[in-house]
C-alpha cells in the first residue's frame, strides 16, 4: 500500500499548484523509496527511463517550422481567410474541424494534425476571427479569445481520442490483442475496431452539441 | 539505416540552437538559466545513450531545478504584427501550402517505408517510420519557408525558440511524466491499485461489474495519466473474472469499450500533460487547467455513454 504514496504526491501537489516538474521529481522519489530503492537506484532509474522516453519531446521538433510560418503571416492570414469567407461561422468550423480530426484519425493519419501544427497556427486564430465576425467586433475580448482557444485545444483532442480506436494497427488496439492473447484469448484487431466506432459516433454528436452551444452563446459583455 | 539516432541528433542539434541563442539574448534576465535548460535537453538528446542511469538522471535532476526556479521568456525573434500582417497580405493563401506539406511528407514517408519495397525499408528503419518522415517534413518545409517568405536564414532557430519559451518549463513535463509511469510500473503501482478496487467495490449484478471497470478505467487513467497503464490491470482485475467469466461477456466490446472509457479519464487529467497541459503553454492561456476544462463536458457524458454501451452491446441478449 505504501507505494500508493506516490500517486497521492501527485494529486495532491497538481491539486495545490506546486512546480508539476517538483511534484514529478518528488513522486518518483516516494514511490522508489517505498518499494525499497535507495535514492541513487531511484535517480538511475527515473534517468533511464527519461532517456528511453526522449521521442516525447521529440514533437517538439515541429516548433522552428511553426515559427517561420507563423513569422511569415500564417495566423493573419487564417483569420485573413475567415475574415472574407462570412458562411464559416464558429460552429461550422469547429463541426468540420472535429469531423475530419475522428476521420482522419480513423484511417491512421494520426500525425497529420496537432496542437503544435495545426491548433496554434491555423484552427485557433480561424476560430477567433469566425467568433469576432459573428458577434459583430472587430476583435473578441481577451477572456473571449482564452476560451476560444482552450475549447479549439478540447476539440482536437477529441477528435483524436475518439477517431484513433477505429484504425487496425494503433498502439491502443495492439496492446489489446497482445494483452488478450497473453490471457488465452484470440481476437482480430478488427473485431476490436468495430467496437469503437458506436462512441465515436456518440463522441461526434456530444461535442457537436457542444460546439453548437458554444456559437449560440450570446455575445460577451465588455 | 535512418532512424531514432538521426531524429534525436536533428532535434539535440536544434535544442543545442536554443541553448546558444538564449545565452546571447541580453534582453532576458534569465538567459543564463535557459541556456543550461535547453542545453541540457541538447545533451540528452545528442548524448543521452552515453552517459548512463545515474548520469541520466542527474541530467533531469538540475533540467527539472532549473526550470522549477523559472524560465526567462526570449525578447527575440518575433517579428512585429505589421510585418506579419504585410507578409500575410502579401502571399495570401500560399502561406497555408508549407502546412498542408508537413502532414503530406508524413504521410507519404510513412505509407513509403511500409509499402515502398526493400530498398526504402533498408533505409528508413520501418518502426520509426512517422517519426522520421516528421523529421524530414520540418526540415524541409523550414528551408522552403524560409526562401519561399523571404525570412531570414537563421528564423527556424530564433522564432522556434519564441514558441519554445512560450511553452517553457512544459515542455520538460510529458517525459518526465512517462519516466514517472515507468517508476510506478517498477514499484508495481498499478497491481495495488487493481487489488483495492476489486476488493472494495462489490459486483454482484452485471451492470455493478460494467460500472466498476468503465469508471476504474476512467478514474485509474486520471491517476496514471494514461489509459494504457490503466487497461491491463482494471482488465484483468474487472473485465475478465466478472464480466467474461461470471456474465459471459463478449471480450472484444468489452476491451474497446472499456479503454474508450479510459480515453475519457485521459481528457480530465493534468498527468496528461502533453494533451491537455502543454496545450493551454502554447495557446499562452492563462489557467493551466483551461483545456481540461473544456473537455470535462463531453468526457463526463461520453464516460455514461460508454458505461450504457457496454452494457447493451457487449452481451448476449438472454443471458
Amino acid at each position: 500500500m505504501l507505494v500508493l504514496l506516490g500517486v497521492l504526491l501527485v494529486v495532491a501537489g497538481f491539486a495545490v499548484g506546486l512546480n508539476p516538474l517538483l511534484v514529478v521529481l518528488a513522486s518518483a522519489l516516494a514511490t522508489g523509496l517505498a518499494a525499497g530503492l535507495s535514492p541513487l537506484e531511484v535517480l538511475a532509474a527515473f534517468g533511464k527511463a527519461f532517456n528511453e522516453n526522449r521521442y516525447v519531446s521529440a514533437a517538439w521538433l515541429i516548433l522552428p517550422v511553426i515559427g517561420v510560418l507563423e513569422r511569415s503571416g500564417l495566423q493573419e492570414a487564417a483569420r485573413g481567410l475567415i475574415g472574407r469567407l462570412k458562411s464559416v461561422t464558429f460552429a461550422r468550423l469547429m463541426l468540420s474541424y472535429l469531423l475530419f480530426r475522428q476521420a482522419t484519425s480513423a484511417l491512421g493519419l494520426t500525425s497529420i494534425a496537432g496542437q503544435t501544427q495545426t491548433i496554434r497556427p491555423i484552427i485557433a486564430p480561424m476560430a477567433e476571427a469566425a467568433r469576432a465576425v459573428e458577434t459583430g467586433v472587430s476583435e473578441v475580448a481577451p477572456a473571449e479569445a482564452q476560451r476560444v482557444r482552450a475549447f479549439a485545444a478540447a476539440t482536437d483532442n477529441i477528435g483524436l481520442f475518439f477517431g484513433e480506436d477505429i484504425f487496425l494497427a494503433i498502439g491502443s488496439i495492439l496492446l489489446m490483442v497482445g494483452f488478450l492473447e497473453q490471457n488465452g484469448i484470440t481476437v482480430e484487431p478488427l473485431q476490436l475496431s468495430v467496437w469503437a466506432i458506436p462512441t465515436a459516433i456518440a463522441a461526434f454528436g456530444v461535442h457537436g452539441v457542444r460546439i453548437l452551444m458554444f456559437g449560440r452563446r450570446e455575445r460577451p459583455r465588455p | 539505416m535512418i532512424g531514432l539516432t538521426q531524429v534525436y541528433a536533428l532535434a539535440g542539434f536544434v535544442f543545442a540552437g536554443f541553448a546558444v541563442l538564449s545565452l546571447r539574448d541580453s534582453a532576458n534576465p534569465r538567459r543564463v538559466r535557459n541556456a543550461l535548460f535547453w542545453g541540457l535537453f541538447a545533451l540528452s538528446f545528442l548524448a543521452g545513450d552515453r552517459l548512463g542511469d545515474l548520469g541520466n538522471g542527474i541530467l533531469v535532476l538540475v533540467m527539472a531545478l532549473a526550470a522549477a526556479l523559472g524560465l526567462g521568456r526570449s525578447g527575440a525573434g518575433a517579428a512585429d504584427a505589421e510585418a506579419r500582417a504585410d507578409s500575410a497580405r502579401a502571399y495570401g493563401l500560399r502561406l497555408f501550402l508549407p502546412a498542408l506539406l508537413i502532414p503530406l511528407i508524413v504521410l507519404a514517408g510513412s505509407l513509403g517505408v511500409s509499402h515502398g519495397g526493400p530498398a526504402l525499408a533498408a533505409l528508413v528503419d520501418p518502426k520509426q517510420a512517422t517519426l522520421v518522415s516528421l523529421g524530414v517534413a520540418t526540415l524541409v518545409v523550414a528551408v522552403l519557408s524560409v526562401r519561399l517568405f523571404r525570412q531570414p536564414v537563421l528564423s527556424p532557430l530564433t522564432e522556434g525558440l519564441r514558441l519554445a519559451d512560450t511553452v517553457g518549463w512544459m515542455a520538460l513535463l510529458p517525459q518526465m511524466l512517462a519516466a514517472l509511469g515507468a517508476v510506478f510500473a517498477l514499484a508495481g503501482v498499478g497491481g495495488v491499485v487493481g487489488e483495492t478496487v476489486t476488493r472494495v467495490f462489490p459486483m454482484d449484478t452485471r451492470l455493478a461489474g460494467v460500472v466498476v471497470y468503465c469508471l476504474g478505467m476512467a478514474g485509474f487513467t486520471i491517476l496514471m495519466g494514461n489509459a494504457f497503464a490503466a487497461f491491463p490491470v482494471m482488465t484483468a482485475g474487472v473485465a475478465l473474472p466478472v464480466l467474461v467469466g461470471r456474465f459471459g461477456g463478449d471480450p472484444a466490446a468489452i476491451c474497446a469499450i472499456g479503454m474508450l472509457s479510459g480515453f475519457c479519464g485521459t481528457l480530465l487529467t493534468p498527468l496528461a500533460a502533453n494533451f491537455n497541459l502543454a496545450p493551454a503553454a502554447l495557446l499562452d492561456l492563462d489557467d493551466r487547467f483551461a483545456v481540461i476544462k473544456a473537455q470535462v463536458p463531453t468526457a463526463l457524458v461520453l464516460l455514461a455513454v460508454n458505461t450504457v454501451l457496454m452494457n447493451v452491446l457487449a452481451f448476449p441478449a438472454h443471458p
